[in-house]
């Protein structure tokens, strides 16, 4: 197979089957965890403003009282990382060219050195994590192999989408469609892997909230 | 499987719902709960993350209740939940989990990872695996009517005392009265002067109360131990007496889990909505501040703290209360670090207290609570659950500490005017 032989599976029938495959997983994934549903509480609820499940969903972004000053790593760079990840995603003016193709919507883009910043700062934020996990006693203890496979399904796009920008390595064409691949792998492992947070997160922190709310604790 | 094991099991995929399903998903392992959890913060031990203590449950809701477990369990490929790995587990659901809950409250995905734990208790105590410590006092409730093995005529013997102390008559079965009063074996054993306190408050308020001969203990070691059936049949007692009685309130003790076990879970026990109340003491005595019914006389002058139930704050939304009511009767009320939402628990809830084999572990936990006392160097603590006042109690004499432990409610009614002398009638 040539580079550009290549370049047309993964963009053509390899996409297809990653996209695919990742629809039906989310999916059946969402309907497998929330159609077990959950009892209705009958205790007599207290109200009180701001406990509610809504509430959760966007308050736990924050870091609790005095959680930042004792674990900085951990929530810095899982800050960077996240919004980073984002930013390069939704943000690079030929991703939203590819949304375009597919979605037939189109937004402004970052200008590409901010991206390209951004994308630096991301490699750097997950490789501190990837330090910090093999480093700390409990990230390391809580680890399987997930963990690190995760790590590096995520890792890798945004690896081969900074070289193919910056000409590294291998050709324009190879480093390309070698993103385009893991981003490909990325999607189809999201759905059955702990990255299925990217979903259940909001679930979690409802339901976290609700629970609680009922009892009228903003938590 | 054995017969146990295969209990257990049954009960834990029984409890596992949308939440539980929808938080093991959300795990991304950044370790953030063990800072929270006093049980690894005074350790060091990474096998006290709160997550990893609900490591078979997750297993096993992988297993039962995801297409890929399944496959992977029909294949050989994933490791079957055994008695042996659930025996080894005890520690990590019961010693060294007090259902805090501020592992819940920091979870960056918003894991409420406590949900979990209580949930996973009732398929350990199904399968056999609760400690003995508290199987004991689940058992005591049951057959004898509190965990400490506290009967009526005790009670009786109380009421008596506090009657000749303070001149106020006990009632007891009072019909129709508003408020059904609750106590715990704790404050009939050890601290009688939470019932004068509460004759003496009730008075100066003008409110009916009653305490009842069929149902005067609140504390709920069946929800401890994480079984629903026993829990169900010790909060019955209460919701039968609070009924025959006509009772518009009950009112929970100075326990933590006990109101959780009242205020929360009953209704759920019992599958029905209550018809009457349930409120804490410090929620009431925070009503009757509002509403100008306390009305107390003179301050305490020496440096005092609170400390937080968990139950009652952080798992409770009780917090704002106890505050109003220290500053009534104090002058030097300091806060610890942490108060209030995200405080520290004294390391006995839960039921760990009733766990003999843990009580090493516990001491070790109470260094966090030590260090917050240290800190701010109060002359005394005060705190609203009898539980964690014994348990504070003999974390201090451990680390040779002289610091006095007092609870809130008698707190307050020293501070109330002694009553115009009434002889109580003939009983």
């Amino acid at each position: 197979m040539s580079e550009l032989q290549f370049l047309t599976w993964v963009r053509g029938p390899g996409l297809d089957l990653a996209i695919g495959i990742f629809l039906m997983g989310v999916l059946w994934r969402l309907f497998e965890i929330y159609s077990l549903g959950r009892k209705k509480d009958l205790a007599e609820p207290r109200s009180v403003a701001g406990a509610s499940g809504m509430s959760t969903v966007f308050r736990r972004s924050i870091p609790p009282a005095g959680m930042l000053k004792n674990s900085p790593v951990t929530y810095v760079a899982g800050y960077v990382f996240h919004v980073g990840l984002a930013i390069i995603v939704f943000f690079f003016a030929p991703h939203i060219k590819f949304f375009q193709s597919l979605l037939g919507v189109s937004w402004p883009g970052f200008p590409s050195q901010l991206i390209d910043f951004v994308a630096v700062l991301t490699i750097i934020a997950m490789l501190v994590l990837l330090f910090d996990r093999i480093t700390k006693p409990v990230k390391r203890y809580l680890s399987t192999f997930q963990d690190w496979f995760t790590w590096a399904l995520t890792f890798l796009p945004v690896l081969t989408g900074w070289m193919a920008v910056q000409h590294l390595l291998l050709p324009y064409t190879t480093m390309l469609a070698l993103h385009i691949l893991t981003v490909e792998l990325l999607l189809i492992f999201l759905p059955f892997t702990k990255l299925f947070h990217a979903f259940t997160v909001f679930g979690s922190r409802w339901y976290s909230g609700a629970v609680n709310g009922h009892k009228g604790v903003a938590v | 499987m054995s017969a146990s094991l295969e209990k257990g099991v049954r009960v834990l995929k029984e409890v596992i719902d949308a939440p539980i399903a929808s938080y093991f998903n959300s795990c991304v392992h950044c370790g953030l709960c063990a800072e929270a959890c006093l049980f690894y913060t005074e350790t060091g031990d990474p096998k006290y993350t709160p997550i990893h203590k609900l490591e078979p449950m997750r297993r096993l809701y992988e297993q039962e209740y995801t297409a890929l477990g399944r496959l992977k369990k029909l294949v050989g490929l994933s490791k079957a939940v055994t008695d042996a790995e659930l025996a080894e587990w005890q520690e990590l659901v019961y010693n060294s989990c007090t259902l805090c809950g501020r592992c819940s409250v920091v979870c960056p995905v918003g894991n409420d990872i406590v949900y979990m734990i209580r949930k996973f208790r009732e398929g350990m105590s199904a399968s056999g695996n609760a400690p003995e410590g508290i199987k004991g006092a689940a058992n005591r409730t049951i057959k004898i009517g509190s965990p400490m093995g506290v009967k009526l005529p005790a009670v009786r013997a109380q009421m008596r005392h506090v009657e000749e102390d303070f001149g106020l008559p006990i009632p007891m079965d009072a019909e129709g009265a508003e408020y059904l009063v609750m106590l715990s074996s704790m404050e009939i054993m050890n601290f009688p002067e939470y019932l004068g306190a509460i004759a003496k408050i009730m008075h100066q308020a003008g409110k009916t109360w009653t305490l009842c001969s069929t149902a005067f203990e609140a504390t709920n070691a069946g929800m401890q131990i994480g079984n629903s059936d026993l829990a169900r049949v010790i909060v019955s007692r209460i919701v039968e007496g609070a009924e025959k009685l006509k009772v518009k309130t009950v009112i929970s003790p100075e326990c933590g889990h006990a109101y959780t076990a009242l205020r929360w879970e009953g209704a759920n026990l019992m599958g029905r909505p209550f018809g009457f109340k349930v409120r804490h003491i410090i929620e009431v005595l925070g009503e009757f501040q509002e509403q100008g019914l306390l009305k107390t006389e003179g301050f305490e002058t020496d440096r005092l703290t609170f400390h937080d139930p968990c139950q009652l704050a952080r798992r409770g939304g009780v917090i704002k209360q106890q505050r109003n009511l220290m500053n009534m009767v104090a002058k030097n009320f300091v806060e610890m670090p942490d108060a209030g939402f995200m405080n520290w628990c004294c390391g006995g809830g839960g039921g760990a207290s009733a766990i003999e084999e843990g009580e090493e572990l516990r001491m070790e936990a109470f260094k966090k609570k030590k260090s917050q006392f240290d800190t701010v160097k109060p002359d005394r603590v005060v705190t609203a659950c009898a539980n964690c006042r014994i348990v504070m109690e003999e974390g201090l004499e451990h680390y040779k500490m002289n610091l006095p432990v007092v609870g809130l409610t008698e707190m307050i009614a020293d501070h109330l005017p002694n009553p115009v002398v009434t002889k109580p009638e003939g009983n």
